[in-house]
């Protein structure tokens, strides 16, 4: 490492900021761009599953608030692509990289969604994962993605509540409707566990390192289960995992070991609709290239 | 085109720079940030400005001690306490 | 039922159909910051449809849900032009600015109704499709030259024609080409009577969660 590089690191582990034309270590920028992408493609891809359901709400509010949640997920890409354009790779080719597999994006994207109770169950629990990493992103060293993130936490808010809400009329509901809830709960407690990723010591991450992620893996996965284990289990909902219980003492969840290996095979593309949703996109994206030829070519 | 956004959020305040959206003209530009920054009612006025019409300043050479107008360049517990002595007077507060 | 009724259906109709469909673009419009708008014009739709439903479900001592949702196929009282699956871009963006169009002539004659009622939640409509129409313009604007463009406005203009009654379409067939800046090949206005083929699977895939568990609250 240079000593100006040596001197940058020492600026954003002492809670220095960064703004977009400021010099920056090659590293830095590398790591900072694949990050930030693949949050962008992970909005992006999120909205698939999710926006299936927009069509079969069941209630006009429902469907308001489902196609509201997912227009928050594309405007968050579009915060989110408009930083990593700034810090030098094009939006269209992000979806280049996005759609040929060569980027990536979150496990929890990759599976189906197959019943009302998946729509509660995605909004109340998969949000919460990610608005535990997404707040602590609020600190991240590069500024102007922690400003956007404070937009996005702000959105989020909202997509909770319309989770728990869809949840609660559920579980208040008919057997079979509280039985929507149990089994999306018991097909989505493996890929959530695995969200938050590998635990890594936070001293050994580089991303930690260079201030762009605050926060361990472990340590999101812990104030997950700390938050939203109470919650599930006080609707007489259960959980998966016979090993999942509070050590009162120390405060520590313990838990069955997640299946790192679904997980790698996940994300690279290998999981039950990753090459269905990436085609999908692929689709629309080729068929709409005049559009944005008609539109965004001429621009200056 | 890249358009700058800057938001009020509420009367009074200062506008802010919000982020920027991709538009091809100012009708595209003003539907975009109108949505962007204000489809739940949350920006009192939005600025929209072409990336390109935009200009930063942002180097400020201070090399030869211009404190003389800032406050931090004035010292006058030093002299107050002579003065006082002078006049046989107290600080105010002790009288 | 009461022809004050029968009138906020088919408007209801109308709005919740078109913002069904204009609601699939959610998540693949051509570009992001399309989709972000497309989908806010979508959710007003339904929005004005859920007020439509509100007004009328008092004169017919039902709810908004239950007038939305849970008639047969063959009582709602859409036109066929809303029902269209129209998943290519050129097609689904002249839906929108001949819905446009339409939908503005109607609301004029809505605002000015002897009913405070229905005037008072036409001018608040209103109010909101003022940001429709500048959408519809700026996308007509830029895509004046655009031939996918004019063969979609083509293919659709009868269908739009047929969403108003006579008086009012004669109306929409001077106003249009004003607003586009060129007028479409003539076309004789559709029945706004019956229902287009697509409708049956529309319908189905809108009502089969609700379906699922009849008389559950979701």
């Amino acid at each position: 490492m240079t000593a100006r590089e040596a001197e940058f690191k020492e600026y954003v582990q002492g809670g220095g900021q960064v703004e977009t034309g400021d010099w920056m270590p090659d590293e830095y920028r590398a790591r900072l761009v694949k990050f930030i992408e693949m949050h962008g493609n992970s909005e992006l891809m999120g909205v698939l599953p999710e926006r299936e359901w927009i069509l079969r709400a069941p209630t006009l509010q429902r469907k308001l608030a489902l196609t509201a949640k997912v227009q928050d997920e594309v405007g968050h890409a579009q915060l989110i692509y408009r930083v990593v354009e700034d810090l030098g790779k094009p939006r269209e080719q992000c979806l280049d990289d996005l759609i040929s597999g060569t980027s990536k994006f979150h496990n929890v994207f990759h599976y189906p969604t197959k019943t009302w109770g998946d729509v509660g169950v995605i909004a109340w629990l998969v949000d919460a994962a990610a608005i535990i990493s997404q707040k602590a992103l609020l600190k991240c060293s590069y500024a102007p993605y922690a400003r956007i993130m404070k937009k996005i936490c702000w959105e989020e808010s909202f997509h909770i509540l319309h989770g728990r809400d869809v949840v609660l009329t559920l579980v208040n509901g008919t057997d079979e409707q509280r039985g929507l809830v149990q089994e999306a709960i018991d097909r989505w407690w493996g890929p959530l566990m695995q969200f938050h990723g590998n635990p890594i010591a936070a001293d050994s991450d580089p991303m930690v390192e260079w201030r762009i992620k605050s926060q361990a893996n472990e340590e999101a996965r812990q104030q997950f289960l700390d938050g939203y284990v109470p919650q599930i289990w006080e609707l007489g909902l259960s959980v998966p995992d016979p090993a999942l219980r509070k050590d009162e003492e120390t405060g520590v969840w313990h838990y069955s070991e997640p299946d790192w290996e679904e997980l790698k095979h996940v994300v690279t593309g290998h999981g039950p609709k990753s090459q269905e949703r990436l085609d999908f996109r692929r689709r629309f994206r080729d068929q709409e290239a005049w559009v944005r030829q008609a539109v965004l070519a001429d621009a200056a | 085109m890249i358009y700058e956004v800057f938001r009020q959020e509420r009367k009074g305040q200062a506008f802010q720079h919000a982020g920027s959206v991709t538009a091809p003209n100012d009708a595209f530009a003003e539907a975009y940030a109108r949505e962007q920054y204000g489809r739940r009612q949350e920006s009192e006025a939005l600025w929209l400005v072409p990336r390109a019409a935009l200009r930063e300043v942002s180097d400020f050479p201070d090399e030869l001690q211009k404190s003389y107008h800032r406050v931090d360049g004035y010292s006058l517990k030093a002299k107050l306490k002579e003065a006082r002595e002078r006049a046989g007077t107290t600080a105010p507060a002790d009288r | 039922m009461s022809e004050r009724a029968q009138r906020l259906l088919q408007i209801a109709d109308d709005e919740l159909v078109l913002g069904w469909r204009d609601s699939e673009w959610t998540g693949i419009a051509p570009f992001l910051e399309e989709d972000v708008a497309f989908s806010s014009i979508a959710q007003n739709e339904i929005g004005h449809a859920r007020a439509l439903y509100e007004l009328a479900a008092r004169d017919l001592d039902t709810t908004a849900d239950e007038l939305a949702f849970d008639r047969a196929p063959e009582e709602y009282r859409c036109a066929p032009f809303v029902e269209f699956r129209l998943m290519d871009w050129a097609d689904t963006i002249a839906r929108r600015v001949l819905y446009e169009a339409a939908d503005a002539i109607r609301l004029e004659v809505l605002k000015t109704d002897p009913d405070p009622e229905l005037a008072g939640l036409a001018a608040k409509m209103d109010r909101e499709e003022v940001y429709h129409r500048l959408h519809a313009e700026m996308w007509a604007d830029r895509l004046r030259d655009e031939p996918r463009f004019r063969t979609a406005v083509n293919a659709l203009w009868g269908h739009a024609l047929g969403v108003l009654d006579a008086e009012l379409a004669a109306v929409l067939a001077e106003r249009v080409p004003e607003q586009i800046g060129w007028t479409p090949a003539a076309a004789a206005p559709a029945a706004r009577n019956g229902h287009s083929e697509g409708f049956r699977e529309l319908w189905d895939e809108m009502t089969m969660v609700r379906r699922s568990i009849p008389g559950a609250s979701w």
